[in-house]
């Protein structure tokens, strides 16, 4: 059977498509909703919002997650701000510039319908979050405060000091909260999804272990939502939290969902560098921090004098001097490879020479000390807490990592995967930013996807398919169960001599070399070669102790590490054959004269959809081609 | 740096536990506590014993999912720091560090320095938010909020839920929690429709959850990672109050 790609685009112009969308969309009788269960994998941004959402329709919802409580899902790490086209600064914002700029961002590789959606829904967001009680930073008149951020002129990012990840999940895991108290949601924390049960053809349940005991519980429902994040830790240090992993998505692909563009991974420019071998993750300075800070490098190589005994005429304040109209503001990846450039002709800063400056100095002589204090303050704290370098005095020190995934399951414009019934939302689904996410836009999308997209087309689908109430009892759970718990004795089993952390830190090596800022053919091609050895060596090597029957967090570990050596082949190929360079992902080979990325429209326009054939097969490429009647395709330039 | 650990192990919510001792060689004062617990599992896993079981998840002091006692103290000697952001240069080569879980009746043992904070989820059922269904919001600037009530009510919105304020309190009481949050709603316009409501319920909850009353020690302020102040706590007495004698909520 070839599987055909249909993105389900509504007809109609750009800006009647979702409303001339939601109202062809069914709809399912108010009394009947609770007859229905969904199943909601993840309590970030997007699974928090569309769950709550989803149960004050009246839906029956059972929600999961990892962590002790969902209020912890890592959407709480978020710390600069939230885009929304509400123009309140009167300079020249609108749905349309917000549609554009995310178009751009995204070097022309997202499906416009969908990204026109978001713009246009981006202002309900706010709206929602402030009646919740989300408390944005506010103006001296009361009204709403808004910054910029890279890739946009015009200030559009929501924020709450820098916690605003933290402040908007607490919104909607209110919501939600308020949901399990009145009974629409049974929640499930410290559960890990392992298994999707599909069933005639559609996702009808999963299953999953209880972290604390051990037990494998199957689940079923009439929809399965999956909103679990992006899979940033396959390169093992990254900005994301230590949970964060692919495991759910990845098999859910193995039952048929199709992958798109896995090889588009965002690199963050300014994140604190990396101090040793002991490390187990980065840490973010939010992009906000560049509206005030200033990058430079000395000019002269191997300059080792401490930065303030450098004269500003030998310093190199290379964004500003390259790209004059955006300066220090232009998007991650841009910031990130020139930062790579610069360390690479050996103009790197700091002990390890892996890092360039991120100065304040002038911002602080302009704008004064309290001012910095109030819009930066615990991100100064956070930074001075971990290098034990204070940098309200001397300027901080950034280095890209591994910070977000474009690329995720393939979805329609409805969020429905290539299965039937199985929706992703949020991270973990590969939709508006095409191959490079402007910031402030991913909390955006969460939670576009889950209040104001799913609530709509999972009662479209509810309402247009037959489907016979099942439980768990049915025997394609009992399969399923035998399948997670034969994967658990067999990691158990191996009681070989190298820890779990040892391979991933391997594997992250490896993606970080080949699959990281800038890749070739070359280095792709001995990239998958490594990842199979390294793979045939964990099931031979890897030792795992503990028991499955209690908490047993190498246990845990070891599941995901083994998801993310599929993965990481597939992202490897993936980058291989897309013989261009576009937003996130730079081909050496492909590029400008410049040394900017370099598009081929004629022949990458499109979303690459990958079919799992089997571990170590050849997967199958799915192309959707994507077109531009809005837009006018053209050479992303910010000088 | 050399250290001796000395680690609360439990096996399981019913089995008794007690204090084990480790050694951790090689520590360098740029690691984090839990990047040292880290390497001390990578060594009990390699000789096929049970690593120690902890939680976290962000390791940048904002989910609040880790927490241990560390010499006593809920998130360690450092003021204003989650365990996940205290670093090893705080300490000295040759030192013994003492590490324990948080320790209430409301929040049960789950192996070795994890415990179960769920009652902390219920005491939010209970009465911590606003009853607002999707779509059904206002413009968000029809409202006006003065830039020093935002300011405020983001100080204590601040609450990361780890709870170490109950691990600190010697009656374990959940009040700085339930007022950080009380406090955030009281504040803000959009809380006022259900303010007694709330205070009542979310108080009424902490206590059917098992934890302490307050008698102003003021430990939970000295252990809060994100510097919450009591001064909430007097504002939640308020509150209570006002609901009880003027609310017809
Ligand atoms: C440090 C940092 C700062 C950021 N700052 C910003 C910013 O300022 N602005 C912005 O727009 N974006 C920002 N981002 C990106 C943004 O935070 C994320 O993309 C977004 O929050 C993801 O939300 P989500 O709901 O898709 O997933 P997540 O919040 O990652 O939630 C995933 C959920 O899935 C659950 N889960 C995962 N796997 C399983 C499984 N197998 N079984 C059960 N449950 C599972 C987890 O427990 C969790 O509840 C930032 C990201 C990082 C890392
Ligand atoms: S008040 Fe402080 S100590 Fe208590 S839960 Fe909140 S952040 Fe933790
Ligand atoms: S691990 Fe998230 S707060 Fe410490």
């Amino acid at each position: 059977m070839t599987l055909k790609l249909d993105g389900k685009v509504p007809e109609g112009p750009i800006e009647k498509k979702w409303d001339n969308h939601k109202f062809n969309l069914k709809l399912v009788n108010p009394a009947n909703k609770r007859k229905y269960d969904i199943l909601v994998v993840g309590t970030g941004l997007a699974g928090a919002s569309a769950a709550a959402s989803l149960a004050e329709l009246g839906y029956n919802v059972k929600v999961f997650c990892i962590q002790d409580s969902p209020r912890r899902a890592h959407s709480i790490a978020a710390q600069g701000g939230i885009n929304a086209a509400k123009n309140y600064p009167n300079d020249g914002d609108s749905v349309w510039r917000l549609f554009y700029d995310t178009v751009k961002g995204g070097d022309f590789r997202a499906r416009e319908a969908n990204v026109y959606r978001l713009a246009q829904v981006s202002a309900s967001i706010i709206d929602q979050c402030v009646a919740q009680g989300v408390p944005f930073a506010r103006e001296y008149g009361g009204t709403l405060s808004n910054r910029s951020f890279g890739g946009a002129q015009v200030s559009r990012t929501f924020y709450a000091r820098g916690q605003t990840g933290q402040q908007l999940l607490l919104g909607a895991y209110s919501a939600l909260m308020r949901q399990v108290g009145l009974g629409t949601v049974e929640m499930y924390p410290r559960r890990e999804m392992l298994e999707l049960v599909v069933e005639d053809g559609a996702a009808r349940g999963i299953v999953c272990r209880d972290l604390t005991t051990g037990k494998v519980e199957s689940y079923a429902g009439h929809a399965v939502l999956l909103c679990t994040g992006g899979y940033g830790n396959v390169f093992y240090l990254s900005t994301n939290a230590a949970s964060c992993n692919v495991s759910a998505t990845w098999r859910a692909h193995k039952h048929g969902a199709l992958f798109a563009n896995p090889c588009y991974t965002q690199i963050h420019p300014t994140c604190i560098p990396v101090s040793g071998d002991h490390q187990s993750k980065l840490t973010l300075m939010s992009e906000s921090l560049r509206n005030d800070g200033r990058v430079w490098v000395p000019k002269k190589k191997g300059d080792k004098r401490s930065p303030e005994t450098i004269p500003e005429d030998e310093r190199d304040y290379y964004l500003e001097r390259k790209y004059p109209s955006f300066g220090n503001l232009v998007p991650r990846d841009v910031a990130s490879r020139n930062a790579k450039q610069m360390i690479d002709d050996g103009k790197g800063v700091g002990e390890t020479g892996l890092s360039v400056y991120l100065d304040f100095s002038d911002a602080i002589k302009r704008l004064g000390l309290d001012k910095i204090k109030e819009k930066y303050g615990n991100l100064f704290d956070m930074y001075h807490h971990i290098t034990a370098e204070d940098p309200y005095k001397v300027p901080m020190r950034i280095y890209p990592a591994v910070h977000y995934t474009m690329g995720g399951l393939w979805v329609d414009y409805n969020l429905m995967t290539t299965i039937p019934g199985l929706f992703c939302l949020g991270e973990a689904n590969f939709s508006d930013h095409g191959a490079n996410r402007l910031g402030a836009s991913a909390l955006m999308q969460g939670l576009s996807d889950g209040y104001f997209v799913l609530p709509y087309t999972v009662g479209d689908y509810i309402a247009r398919t037959k489907l016979e109430k099942i439980d768990g009892s049915h025997s394609e759970f009992a399969r399923s169960e035998a399948g997670v718990a034969e994967l658990t004795a067999r990691l158990l089993g191996v009681q070989g001599h190298r820890t779990v952390d040892w391979f991933h830190r391997r594997l992250g090596k490896i993606m970080w070399d080949d699959c990281g800022m800038s890749r070739t053919a070359v280095g792709l091609e001995s990239a998958i070669g490594q990842i199979r050895e390294l793979r045939e060596e964990y099931w031979k090597d890897v030792k795992v102790a503990g028991s499955a029957d209690d908490l047993n967090q190498s246990l845990e570990k070891a599941g995901r590490v083994a998801d993310f050596f599929e993965l990481g082949e597939l992202m490897c190929l993936d980058a291989l054959h897309r013989k261009e360079s576009c937003g996130g992902h730079f081909r050496e080979e492909y590029q400008t004269p410049d040394g900017e990325a370099k598009r081929d429209d004629q022949n990458y326009s499109y979303a690459a959809a990958w079919e799992f054939k089997g571990v170590g097969k050849e997967p199958e490429l799915h192309k959707e081609p994507l077109t531009f009647e809005n837009v006018h395709l053209a050479e992303r330039n910010y000088a | 740096m050399k250290l001796t650990l000395k680690v609360w192990r439990q096996k399981g919510h019913n089995d008794k536990g007690s204090l084990v001792e480790y050694q951790a060689k090689d520590v360098s004062p740029d690691m984090s506590f839990l990047e040292m617990l880290d390497v001390v599992n990578e060594g009990l896993i390699k000789k096929g014993e049970d690593a120690i079981a902890f939680d976290s998840d962000c390791r940048e002091g904002i989910c609040g999912m880790c927490s241990l006692v560390i010499n006593g103290k809920p998130h360690g000697p450092e003021l204003g720091t989650a365990t996940c952001q205290l670093h090893m240069r705080t300490f000295s080569d040759g030192d013994t560090i003492v590490v324990e879980p948080f320790r209430a009746r409301a929040f049960p043992p789950v192996k070795d320095l994890a415990v179960d904070r769920s009652s902390f989820d219920r005491i939010m059922q209970a009465g911590g938010y606003v009853s607002v269904n999707t779509g059904n919001a206002p413009e968000a600037n029809a409202n006006l909020i003065s830039h020093h009530t935002a300011e405020k009510a983001m100080d204590a919105a601040a609450c990361i839920g780890c709870g170490a304020c109950v691990a600190a309190c010697p009656n374990a009481s959940a009040m700085l929690f339930v007022a950080a949050k009380v406090s955030q709603y009281a504040l803000l316009p959009q809380g006022q429709p259900e303010r007694a409501k709330r205070a009542m319920a979310m108080r009424e909850a902490m206590d059917d959850e098992g934890f302490g009353n307050c008698s102003n020690e003021y430990a939970c302020e000295a252990a809060c990672p994100k510097d919450i102040k009591v001064e909430n706590i007097a504002r939640l007495n308020r509150e209570h109050l006002r609901a009880m004698i003027c609310s017809d909520e």
